[in-house]
């Protein structure tokens, strides 16, 4: 499967590797950015960061609990440290020192999150973080954000960058389509809307918004006019967009690869309950854990598809 | 007004340990909970870093980028460190009365977004060192001399993220950077001894890298000269094994009571009356 063939959309980047060249470029002209590590830094792609300023670079070793609070303690004293491992040590090994030592006191800590999703294929399960856009969700002042493309990534970067407070930014490892080939104006908390539509709306983030975007070809084939969402802040939500959406089209349908619970779908739903019921779908890995394979298989075999966000759709408006 | 050290003599400093035991015993008995014997251990660590010469702070600008750093690690004993603030200048005495009390900054365990000159939010044990490294790292990377302290429990030595941290600074050889194991014997179930023994801590941290002392902690002088000694050190991070007493000031009222941790416990009023004359 080509994701993004429909909508014509070209292979891109991976973002994790726009991560790396975006803090790379910007370390030059942010002098109080510092990279913590915990030996992934070639994985997370910190590394072309940390072997252009090596005095502002640390390597903690397999610690995760000790990175994070290390980086609390630099932001207390003034930098904004960037700390990135896998999403899946960083935010289930060291939630507590993510809570405590960064969270509650409010530091202006950068948490990257690589390797998220099951799109990450071979590794397995153990690999993948699943439930990271959840437990990031639910830390008061953290924002979350999950970007589609590389274009997208570079502009989170520097956005992430120059926000004062903590962050959580989720990469993936597969190359992804290029979304926004004319650069992209990202702003924290602002969703972005790829195509409008008056029949239902496609709200996704990371690698789905592609998927989304193939979708409302589909359905445009079948006579239906789909809306397309990149909600790439999953907190704060951007409520008013939901809010639009949920009153000028008949259904949403939120795609996002993240376990169920507490992730986008969670998130685009509690807005749409308490202020605009409407009628919704959702497309994500479910309730299980995933396995190993290859990445375009497992993303068909756990219904993370074009085909799925179609199904859900068409399913909402025949109701 | 730029930071600096307060540095009393021998009496004075002798004078200020009883009133910050004082301090300690009335406003946990006032909020009815808290923790005063962990707090009572550490009052001559905690004396000697505000008013024995080390911490170089200006009250009126807590987050001065010059300051020392000091981190209560074990959060629960905040008491001790509301006590020294408050003498040291950052708010007025009668505040410590609103301990744990609904509006109040000096909430249960130190958060530092609420109360100026609290250097960590703490209460969860085990990640003060690695707060302090990262502040130390920091202090280096700007060509800082700030100093960083640390007190952590003997119990809570059994977080695995400290001997992380304990590992990652003699790699970086952060001597700005001392930890002060209070070894006061004693964790919240019973003796430290029993529930999960991890001594000679000297042996293990020194292991790593890192100078190490082992002293009386209750004892001023010699917590004086392992500061000054922990400060003469200039290639790798300090340790301060303090041996103290849970309880140390109103020991013979614990032993009357019969439990020498009395973990998490005021006095009630009787005993606090009883304590406060035994302080002298
Ligand atoms: C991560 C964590 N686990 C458990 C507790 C509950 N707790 C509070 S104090 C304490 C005992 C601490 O013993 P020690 O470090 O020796 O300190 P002391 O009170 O003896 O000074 C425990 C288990 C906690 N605060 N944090
Ligand atoms: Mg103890």
């Amino acid at each position: 499967m080509a994701i993004g063939e429909k909508s014509g959309l070209k292979t891109g980047a991976a973002t994790r590797d726009a991560f790396g060249e975006a803090l790379a470029e910007l370390g030059g002209s942010l002098p109080e950015v510092v990279v913590v590590d915990a030996d992934v830094g070639n994985s997370t792609r910190t590394e072309p960061f940390s072997k252009k300023f090596p005095e502002r670079s640390f390597n903690i070793g397999i610690a995760e609990s000790n990175l994070v609070s290390v980086a609390g303690g630099l932001a207390a004293s003034g930098k904004t440290p960037v700390v990135a491992s896998f999403a899946c040590f960083l935010m289930c090994n060291a939630y507590d020192q993510i809570r405590m030592s960064v969270a509650f006191p409010g530091l202006n800590v950068k948490l990257v999150g690589s390797h998220a999703g099951i799109s990450i294929g071979e590794d397995g399960p153990s690999q993948m973080g699943i439930e990271d856009v959840a437990l990031a969700c639910t830390l008061p002042g953290v924002a979350v954000i999950v970007p589609a493309d590389a274009a997208s990534t570079k502009a989170a970067t520097a956005a992430m960058l120059s926000h004062d407070g903590p962050t959580y930014l989720r990469l993936g490892r597969p190359k992804v389509p290029a979304i926004y080939t004319d650069g992209c104006d990202f702003e924290i908390g602002r969703s972005i809307q790829l195509r409008d539509g008056s029949d239902v709306t496609l709200i996704a983030n990371g690698l789905m918004v592609a998927m989304a975007l193939d979708a409302a070809e589909d359905l445009s084939a079948k006579g239906i006019s789909a809306r397309v969402i990149d909600m790439h802040t999953v907190s704060p939500i951007d409520e008013e967009a939901i809010i639009r959406a949920a009153r000028e089209t008949r259904g949403i349908v939120v795609a996002e690869e993240h376990l169920a619970a507490g992730g986008l779908g969670s998130a685009v739903a509690r807005v749409t309950a308490e202020h605009a019921p409407v009628k919704m779908g959702f497309v994500n890995v479910g309730n299980t854990y995933a396995e190993s394979g290859d990445p375009d298989g497992l993303l068909e075999k756990y219904g993370l598809t074009p085909e799925a966000i179609t199904t859900a759709a068409a399913g909402l408006l025949s109701e | 007004m730029a930071v600096e050290a307060i540095q009393l003599g021998n009496d004075e400093l002798r004078d200020k340990a009883r009133t910050l035991r004082q301090h300690i015993i009335r406003m946990t008995t006032e909020a009815a909970s808290g923790h005063p014997t962990s707090s009572l251990s550490a009052v001559e660590v905690v004396n000697a870093l505000f008013f024995g010469g080390y911490l170089r702070l200006d009250p009126a600008a807590p987050a001065d980028p010059a300051r020392d750093r000091f981190i209560l690690s074990k959060g629960h004993a905040v008491p001790v460190l509301y006590a020294a603030m408050s003498e040291r200048g950052y708010f007025a005495a009668e505040e410590l009365l609103t301990l744990r009390k609904l509006g109040s900054p000096l909430e249960g365990h130190p958060n530092m977004k609420r109360l100026p000159g609290i250097e960590a939010s703490t209460g969860s044990l085990g990640q003060g060192l690695s707060i302090g490294l990262g502040h130390a790292l920091a202090a280096k990377v700007d060509g800082r001399d700030s100093h960083v302290y640390v007190m952590t429990g003997d119990g809570e030595m059994g977080e695995g993220q400290v001997w992380e941290a304990i590992a990652a600074a003699a790699k970086y050889q952060t001597a700005n950077l001392t930890l002060i194991v209070d070894q006061n014997g004693y964790q919240q179930t019973g003796a430290t001894g029993d529930v999960l023994d991890l001594t000679p801590f000297a042996d293990r941290i020194g292991s790593f890298g890192w100078h190490t002392q082992t002293i009386s902690g209750n004892d001023q002088d010699e917590v004086l000269a392992a500061l000054k000694t922990a400060r003469e050190v200039t290639d790798r991070p300090t340790a301060i094994v303090s041996r103290t007493q849970k309880g140390y000031g109103i020991l013979p009222l614990l032993e009357e009571e019969g439990d020498l941790n009395y973990h998490g416990k005021p006095l009630s009023a009787d005993l606090e009356q009883k304590a406060l004359a035994l302080l002298g």
